[in-house]
């Protein structure tokens, strides 16, 4: 098992939460489901930033079972949150260096590579104070993937942005799709933004992930490609999302 | 009149920068944790804004006497008393401006929230990585705020140094206490002088409290 496997059960808030799910070594998995359904929840503890009971393991590294805890900043995560959350003291360059200084050193090439997809190159110098929104979350995605993370976590990252920077940010996405090497859990609650992205969809609803047919669609899902799966996918989520107001 | 100035100065410094030093901590963990208990704490931490200067001069002079338990501890090392000591004045200055650095750290630290420490966690820095990394400089006018006030304080301060400090000259003597004795032995002109230094002093630092409030306003 190269691929991610995450058993979590607790109670955040109102939300008892009981999810068990896999995932592939590759790929985006779309996690979606009605507002206060633990979505952003689920996201945390797989980061470790939120202790529920249960095992999370990437491979064959366990970061959470057996009475073992990794604390988050031992875990090879790269987090994505709703609102970019730079480092407001650093400048864009010191941003996208943090990380990276920490688990082994900024790798010249991968900055210019990243750099280069996300076209960060004019705000390199720059404070993050006078960025525009869609900036910002270009440059905290810039920031996780080069920390070299070996699961992606993207908690809503298009939710806080108007449309034009929605716009503007989602052919990047699409394009790191094509090339990123790793598991991505990508919670979001838009059907375009999962439509475009998703390779798998788990919907989660009152703290489950929805089970059964849902997970027959995305088997055929799976085999699919074009057209025929953005159509199986758009239908199968609305079956997911329809009823929750 | 040279030397009052250097002692005042010598205090404010030295007392600034050990409080500051010990406040961080207590500030940090007032800011974290979520416990309704911690409050006692910050209200006994703020007692020395509403106390009488004198009531805290005189429990600190019987702390700092040679026959308290406190200085018993202290006796095996060759010292047998901080009272009327430049020592003695420091520990009474941080108690007395204790509040003065802990709440303008607390409340930048509040400020803060808790995201750019988790922020850190995700890329990696341990924690003591994003106190430092992070959480120091993020609240770094904090910091500025609670240097100017305590040093402004300390210089300010009259009723404690005059009960532990006993105004000894060339030692515990500061520009207070001397204007006090300056008065009393009715030398008004040499009072004035120190007076009115005091007030260009203390002007000063108000407006630089004020500006440093409106830069920080500007900016998000």
């Amino acid at each position: 098992m190269s691929g991610v496997a995450v058993r979590l059960k607790g109670r955040v808030g109102p939300v008892a939460l009981d999810v068990a799910f896999e995932a592939p070594a590759a790929g985006i998995t779309a996690l979606t489901g009605p507002s206060g359904s633990g979505k952003t929840s689920l996201v945390r503890a797989i980061a470790g930033l939120l202790r529920l009971e249960g095992e999370v393991r990437i491979g064959d590294t366990i970061w959470q079972g057996g009475g073992g805890f990794v604390p988050t900043h031992r875990r090879e995560i790269g987090y994505v949150f709703q609102e970019a959350s730079l480092l407001p003291h650093l400048s864009v360059r010191d941003n996208l260096a943090y990380g990276a200084r920490r688990s082994g050193g900024v790798d010249p090439v991968a900055l210019a590579e990243t750099v280069t997809l996300l076209r960060l190159e004019p705000l390199l110098s720059r404070g993050v104070g006078a960025l525009s929104g869609g900036e910002r979350q270009r440059v905290a995605l810039g920031r996780a993937l080069l920390a070299r993370p070996r699961l992606l976590l993207m908690d809503e990252p298009l939710s806080s942005l108007d449309a034009a920077a929605k716009a503007e940010i989602l052919p990047y996405l699409e394009s790191l799709h094509r090339s990123l090497a790793v598991p991505v859990i990508y919670v979001s609650h838009a059907r375009d933004e999962i439509d475009r992205l998703a390779d798998r969809v788990l919907v989660l609803r009152d703290g489950r992930v929805e089970p059964a047919d849902r997970r027959d669609a995305e088997a055929r899902l799976a085999g699919l490609s074009g057209p025929e799966r953005d159509r199986l996918a758009l239908a199968a989520l609305r079956a997911g999302l329809d009823g929750e107001g | 009149m040279l030397d009052v100035i250097w002692t005042t100065v010598r205090l404010a410094a030295v007392t600034t920068v050990l409080l500051l030093v010990l406040a961080t901590p207590l500030a940090w963990w007032l800011a974290r944790r979520r416990t309704w208990w911690k409050e006692i704490v910050a209200a006994v931490a703020s007692l020395p804004i509403v106390l009488p200067p004198t009531v805290l001069g005189f429990y600190l002079l019987i702390l700092l006497a040679p026959q308290s338990p406190m200085m018993a501890l202290l006796h095996p090392f060759g010292i047998r008393t901080l009272a009327f000591t430049f020592e003695g004045l420091v520990i009474g200055s941080m108690v007395y401006s204790l509040p003065f650095a802990v709440q303008p750290i607390r409340a930048a630290f509040e400020a803060m929230g808790e995201r750019p420490m988790e922020v850190a966690a995700t890329l990696r820095a341990t924690p003591w990585d994003a106190f430092l990394s992070v959480a120091l400089p993020m609240a770094r006018r904090g910091f500025l705020g609670a240097a100017i006030l305590v040093f402004a304080h300390t210089v300010g301060e009259f009723g404690v140094v005059l009960m532990i400090g006993g105004a000894v000259p060339g030692k515990t003597e500061v520009v207070s206490t001397r204007i006090y004795q300056l008065v009393e032995s009715l030398q008004f002109g040499e009072a004035h002088k120190l007076a009115a230094g005091l007030i260009a002093f203390a002007f000063a630092v108000m407006l630089a409290m004020l500006l440093l409030e409106r830069t920080g306003t500007r900016r998000p």
